[in-house]
């Protein structure tokens, strides 16, 4: 691989986890707020609240994981190596 | 990988080859599928044997299951076409719940291969894909079954402004279902790996418990999509 290749491979294999981490971080922020809210409102919902916010976490979570998925691709298997 | 470590080799794009004929299969996928199939099996044999009135030990535990999982079906697909699908459901929960914990919880550097190394088959995009794509075909039949042609009425509803996007909607379904469970399972096993290389003792636990639980939420977010995806396909529109 030529240096330039293996740079922009490095760089871009960074930003594709840090750009991707902003998004899901603001969402599941907004989504743990939002949960904490209802539980102070109605503390016997509180395991029902749970439940669906795990899940949700684990849904925006996998947007982050897409980054990730590609940026693994990028410094494991770039199919631009050559 | 230049890694080293004690514990697990830190390999991602290393196998070990099997040829047949033509295709080139990762044979250490193989390996630990069959074991996680085979004690999934020896799990349900040894359950249902001598089943009892008042369930104790296994059977228990497997009636839990069943009882979970058909919650799990009935909620998503509804009360009519649940039953024909419970059995897919269920065995894509569990085949990827034990995989996911098999793979952090067997021991599995114990069992030396020539190259590579054994873990959970699902940090492998192939499985996730082939159970991906399993998906797909399962609405695909389920809708068709049910309500023959009149399925691709739900291309077209509430307009046919929306068709562009349910057709991509077809493609990007077995994606991000596949993605999300190979990313979010090679993930776990990478900071496990990482954090287990930069100090061995201890400090890699708290990981590896973060681990454990979003493997388990994975497999019921697979579970609960699949179930989900079969449920919009046998929908039926009041009218």
């Amino acid at each position: 691989m030529d240096s330039i290749t293996s740079a922009a491979s490095v760089l871009a294999a960074g930003l594709a986890v840090g750009l991707g981490a902003i998004g899901p971080g603001i969402g599941q922020g907004t989504a743990a707020g939002g949960a904490v809210e209802g539980i102070a409102r109605q503390p016997e919902a509180e395991g029902k609240i749970r439940g669906t916010l795990l899940l949700s976490l684990a849904f925006m979570e996998a947007l982050t994981i897409y980054g990730l998925v590609v940026s693994l691709v990028l410094l494991f298997a770039n199919p631009f190596a050559g | 990988m230049p890694f080293n470590l004690p514990l697990a080799e830190l390999e991602v794009g290393k196998h070990l080859y099997w040829k047949v004929g033509q295709l080139n299969l990762h044979g250490q996928v193989f390996l630990s599928s069959w074991i996680v199939i085979g004690a999934l099996l020896a799990l349900v044999v040894v359950g249902t044997r001598k089943m009892e009135r008042e369930p104790r030990g296994v059977q228990n535990l497997l009636e839990f299951l069943w009882d979970y999982l058909r919650d799990l079906a009935r909620d998503q697909i509804g009360e009519k076409a649940y039953r024909d699908w419970l059995p897919f459901i269920g065995t894509l929960f569990l085949f990827i719940f034990v995989s996911n914990w098999g793979g952090a919880l067997i021991p599995w550097k114990l069992i030396h291969l020539p190259s590579g190394e054994l873990g959970a088959p699902t940090a492998d995009i192939n499985t996730t894909i082939a159970l991906a794509l399993l998906v797909s075909l399962a609405y695909f039949y389920a809708g068709l079954s049910r309500k023959g042609l009149r399925y691709f009425e739900y291309y077209v509803e509430p307009t046919p402004i929306m068709l562009p996007f349910k057709i991509v909607e077809d493609f990007t379904k077995p994606l991000s279902l596949s993605f999300r469970l190979f990313g979010n399972i090679l993930a776990d096993e990478l900071v496990v790996a990482v954090l287990a290389f930069l100090v061995p003792l201890v400090v890699p636990l708290p990981a590896m418990f973060l681990g454990l639980f979003t493997s388990a939420i994975q497999a019921l977010i697979f579970a609960t999509l699949a179930a989900y995806y079969i449920g919009e396909a046998v929908h039926e529109e009041q009218h």
